[in-house]
């Protein structure tokens, strides 16, 4: 009845995962309280949990992101200190079962439930307003995108307390996550919760990239978009281009695991480096689906602040189509020492420093942007800077490891996990805390402190270089990844360090609550009437902030690509003469209820419960049918009541 | 005087950097300081761009401040285009010149070329387990278990697989690392130069045992080492296919073990094993077998 899940799956004799439950739990139930203490049940569910509206679907994907920061970052803190505590005989507080999950579980939430949901919800709130669009073009779609995401993190989170996480780490390489040597339910977790937060972010790209293509506002050529809608055009590409190869890879595993395929095992003819080759013709592009839009939130920053236009926008949007294609070109770099043989690594290697020239040339365009400007130094503006030096310095090691005979010293060291800490923190999570500061007064209509703002960067900054470069020189002293314990006194004194150095960090995301909280408690007096807080360049700016659920009253009319930049220059009148009928989606609980049978159907084949597998599943396809025929989903709004609702705005 | 100035300064930075006596930049063979040099050569042909970028962002973020009123104002300004050229140009000289060094490096470091060397070069077969290290000496009929014994000066080659999931296997003091993979065979040549007692690891995690999964490499004279393999000779354990499948199938680490004599094509053996009951019935796995002999070419170029 109830498959391989009795109460033995519950670790009650582990009093770190029993007290990190514990406290999960309080967390919900607080929090389920004060709704109902507010009497808030049915705003949650009118307004949020069933809401189609891109802004509010991409505010939501921003904070699945923080919640996700929190979890994936105290993993890390856990690994930390283990490796400063378990040295010379002693062997820490994590033994190697619960540690090997404890880094899986860090890098498995961290890009697929921190870096994608932020880097996804930016878009989702941006794209549309930055291309004058009313909404994307399928809104109902975008809710069940990111309550599959949510599913795919709840999912997560459940292996904690129930079961265990994977512990082959974040990319489960067979053979180790075969059946033979991972017959836990970890890896099944793992998988269940990709397949299905996987299936959430192709839709999502499938959407942007229509709404990209088919719903700019009139006279928005390709070449007029802004750069931040150009990389989101190119990450969405990636996503639809990728995101099959990993649906298809894990689900191959999952066919060895379930019906005793022999796709990756050792024996039957199978071929594990067969997963490598294919997890990796997905890992790299998703490394540029994250990097691209990151470039993109810079690019915005850089310009407004130096309150000019970006320096080389041909230059820029070739960059990131080229950055785009070559993205595919180099997996193998990955899997240098396979032993490939010198040709083919040669090959992968030179594919690899190609991609430095289109992004050193993004690298050049932001400095010169700031040339003859007049930069002012706010806290999106720290990031971009902070990001420039660290991600430069990190896409040098990068470039560095593309030599091969260079990777055969470094490969699997603490040199290359400071090297991809050093490029996604330099850039995906500067550009998402940067990008978080300078859309908030848009999203809100209220400005973030700054002086708290400020406090989060430095000890973001000063916090990595403590965290990283003892890593970088630890991989020099032969020090590899996924290492439980060790006994070389000489590497103790950097692991200390790095130790630090995330506590550093970890300030600053506690700072970063901070901020948002004080932020939100003295909102009436950071008030933002104007719609437009940092004299904008782009269309999002021209818009009440926070925006109309329509977006635009008037769709603009686009001559250039800083449209509203010009329209200020031109003294061209916002305020709206006539007002227009305007069609808008209905709400629609479809995509929380797919969401909830996503996981009870995924909680059913992780624990091997196939009816409830099979339940679900029918329950889902029963949703999409009943859904799909329903003909009254959206709704018009009258001129008059346009009207009254922009007055009030 | 340009390349002395690029030495001297490799020199000094190897120095800094291997302060330390372990470690990719202690190297103790010729494979790892050619790889050593390679990769301080990419590092510092990087830093020359590198460095006054970085430089040249802090002066432009520094001079342009909005209170900087000296500084030139030109809010429209966004094209250029003899930057537009350089700023295309720059990287692609650096990534012509890395790819050049690249290229060679690959060919001339490939770890399945046989080092050159008057001397004769040394089999070693090595089997990666759960979660230990079996060193076969095919040639001297002996066997060892989580220790590498060789004579300094002497090239040797490596012949690698895996008895369960995929291990990588590093000495990173002596030279670069390759994967060890169930049912394939992967090749590495190294050659030690000085005497000592060095640590080998597995670089690719393998389990729960996978921190304990380190090995020590004694690079002794030509004397030392025909003393060690009398010492194991000496022993009376032998490795057939029961205690081979006695090791392997112990998911545990393991201390040093010594065997005195070894099975013929104990090593083809753990390569057939690892892939399956198929593979080891010659009738019904012809085919498979074939498979992943092929496979195996593959690796091989």
């Amino acid at each position: 009845m109830f498959g391989k899940l009795t109460w033995d799956a519950i670790p009650f004799d582990q009093p770190i995962v029993m007290g990190a439950c514990s406290g999960v739990l309080i967390g919900i139930l607080g929090v389920l309280a004060l709704i109902t203490y507010l009497k808030r049940w049915r705003w949650l569910w009118t307004e949020w949990l069933t809401t189609v509206d891109h802004k509010r679907v991409g505010v939501m994907y921003t904070l699945l992101a923080l919640v996700m920061l929190l979890r994936g970052f105290s993993d890390a803190i856990m690994m930390r200190s283990q490796l400063a505590l378990a040295h010379d005989g002693a062997r820490g507080y994590l033994p190697p079962e619960h540690y090997d999950q404890v880094f899986s579980a860090h890098g498995t939430i961290m890009i697929f439930f921190m870096a994608m949901p932020f880097v996804v919800g930016l878009m989702n709130f941006v794209v549309p307003l930055q291309i004058g669009a009313r909404d994307v073009a399928f809104p109902k779609l975008n809710a069940i995108s990111f309550w599959l995401t949510a599913a795919g993190a709840l999912l997560v989170n459940l292996s904690l307390g129930i079961g265990e996480f994977s512990r082959t780490g974040w990319l489960a390489y067979p053979p180790l996550s075969e059946l033979a040597y991972s017959p836990g339910v970890g890896v099944d977790y793992y998988l269940w919760t990709l397949q299905i937060s996987g299936v959430g972010t192709l839709l999502s790209g499938v959407n942007l990239l229509a709404t990209i293509l088919r719903m700019r506002a009139p006279g928005m050529k390709l070449t007029m978009m802004p750069v931040f809608t150009w990389t989101a055009f190119a990450s969405n590409m990636l996503i639809v281009a990728a995101f099959p190869i990993l649906t298809v890879t894990l689900a191959e595993l999952l066919l060895d695991r379930y019906l005793g395929m022999h796709f990756f095992t050792n024996d039957g003819g199978g071929d594990p480096m067969m997963f490598i080759n294919l997890i990796w013709s997905w890992g790299h592009p998703e490394v540029y689906i994250l990097a691209l839009p990151a470039f993109g939130i810079f690019s915005e920053v850089i310009a407004t602040f130096s309150g000019k236009p970006l320096f080389g926008y041909r230059s820029m949007v070739i960059a990131t189509m080229a950055i785009c294609l070559l993205g595919f070109t180099t997996w193998l770099h990955h899997f240098f020492t396979m032993g490939s043989g010198a040709n083919v690594n040669t090959f992968f290697g030179i594919t690899t420093m190609i991609i430095a020239i289109p992004t050193g040339v993004k690298v050049f365009n932001w400095i010169f942007t700031m040339y003859g400007g007049r930069v002012k130094y706010t806290s999106p503006v720290l990031w971009t800077i902070g990001f420039i030096v660290t991600f430069t310095v990190g896409g040098m090691t990068g470039v560095l490891m593309a030599v091969p005979p260079a990777d055969f010293v470094l490969h699997n060291s603490l040199f290359l996990i400071a090297h991809f800490h050093n490029v996604i923190i330099g850039s995906v999570v500067f550009a998402c805390l940067a990008g978080l500061t300078y859309w908030f007064p848009k999203v809100w209509g209220f400005t973030l402190d700054e002086r708290l703002g400020k406090a989060v960067f430095w000890f973001w900054f000063v916090g990595f270089y403590f965290a990283f470069m003892p890593l970088y020189v630890l991989g020099f002293m032969g020090m590899t990844r996924r290492m439980n314990h060790y006994d070389h006194p000489s590497w103790n004194i950097y692991l200390y360090v790095a130790a630090f150095g995330a506590f550093l960090i970890l300030i600053g995301i506690l700072l970063q609550i901070v901020q948002l909280v004080y932020s939100i408690w003295t909102r009436e007096r950071r008030r933002d009437e104007t719609g437009d807080p940092w004299n904008g360049r782009t269309l999002e700016w021209s818009t009440p902030s926070p925006p109309p659920m329509y977006n635009f009253p008037v769709l603009p009319i686009v001559t250039s690509v800083d449209a509203f930049w010009e329209q200020k220059r031109n003294r061209v009148s916002t305020e709206v003469q006539t007002f227009e009928e305007i069609e808008v989606p209905k709400n629609s609980p479809l995509g929380f209820f797919i969401a909830f049978f996503a996981v009870t159907g995924g909680f059913g084949m992780i624990w091997h419960i196939f009816w409830l597998g099979a339940l679900s599943l029918a329950a889902i396809i029963a949703l999409i049918a009943v859904f799909a025929w329903d003909e009254h989903d959206e709704y018009v709004l009258s001129p008059a009541s346009v009207k009254a609702m922009q007055t009030n705005a | 005087m340009r390349l002395r100035l690029l030495k001297v300064s490799l020199v000094i930075l190897g120095a800094g950097l291997s302060g330390c006596t372990e470690g990719i930049l202690a190297t103790h063979g010729p494979i790892g300081a050619s790889e050593k040099i390679l990769l301080l050569e990419a590092l510092i042909t990087m830093l020359v761009v590198v460095v006054p970028v970085i430089l040249l962002a802090l002066a432009y973020f520094w001079w342009f401040r909005s209170t900087n009123k000296k500084a030139i104002y030109r809010p429209d300004w966004e094209y250029s285009g003899r930057i537009e050229f350089s700023i295309w140009m720059i990287p692609l000289l650096v990534v012509l010149f890395l790819s050049a060094i690249a290229w060679t490096g690959a060919h001339d470091l490939d770890p399945y070329q046989p080092i050159e060397s008057e001397q004769k070069a040394l089999n070693v077969q090595v089997v990666s387990m759960d979660w230990k290290w079996l060193f076969i000496y095919p040639d001297l009929g002996i066997a060892s278990v989580n220790e590498l014994a060789v004579p300094v000066g002497v090239p040797i080659n490596f012949k690698l697989t895996s008895a369960t999931v995929m291990n990588s296997f590093f000495i990173p003091s002596v030279g670069g690392q390759i994967y060890t993979m169930a049912g394939m065979q992967t090749s590495l040549s190294l050659q030690i130069t000085d005497e000592g007692n060095y640590e080998g690891l597995s670089a690719q995690f393998s389990g729960d045992g996978f921190s304990d999964m380190h090995f020590p490499v004694l690079a002794t004279n030509q004397a030392g080492f025909d003393a060690w393999v009398a010492k194991v000779k000496g022993g009376s354990e032998s490795l057939d296919q029961g205690v081979y499948s006695r090791l392997a199938d112990a998911h545990k680490t393991s201390g040093i073990e010594h065997f005195s004599s070894v099975d013929n094509d104990i090593f083809g053996y753990a390569m057939r094993r690892s892939v399956g009951p198929v593979a080891l019935n010659p009738e019904r796995g012809a085919k498979t077998a074939m498979a992943n002999d092929s496979m195996a070419l593959g690796m091989e170029h």
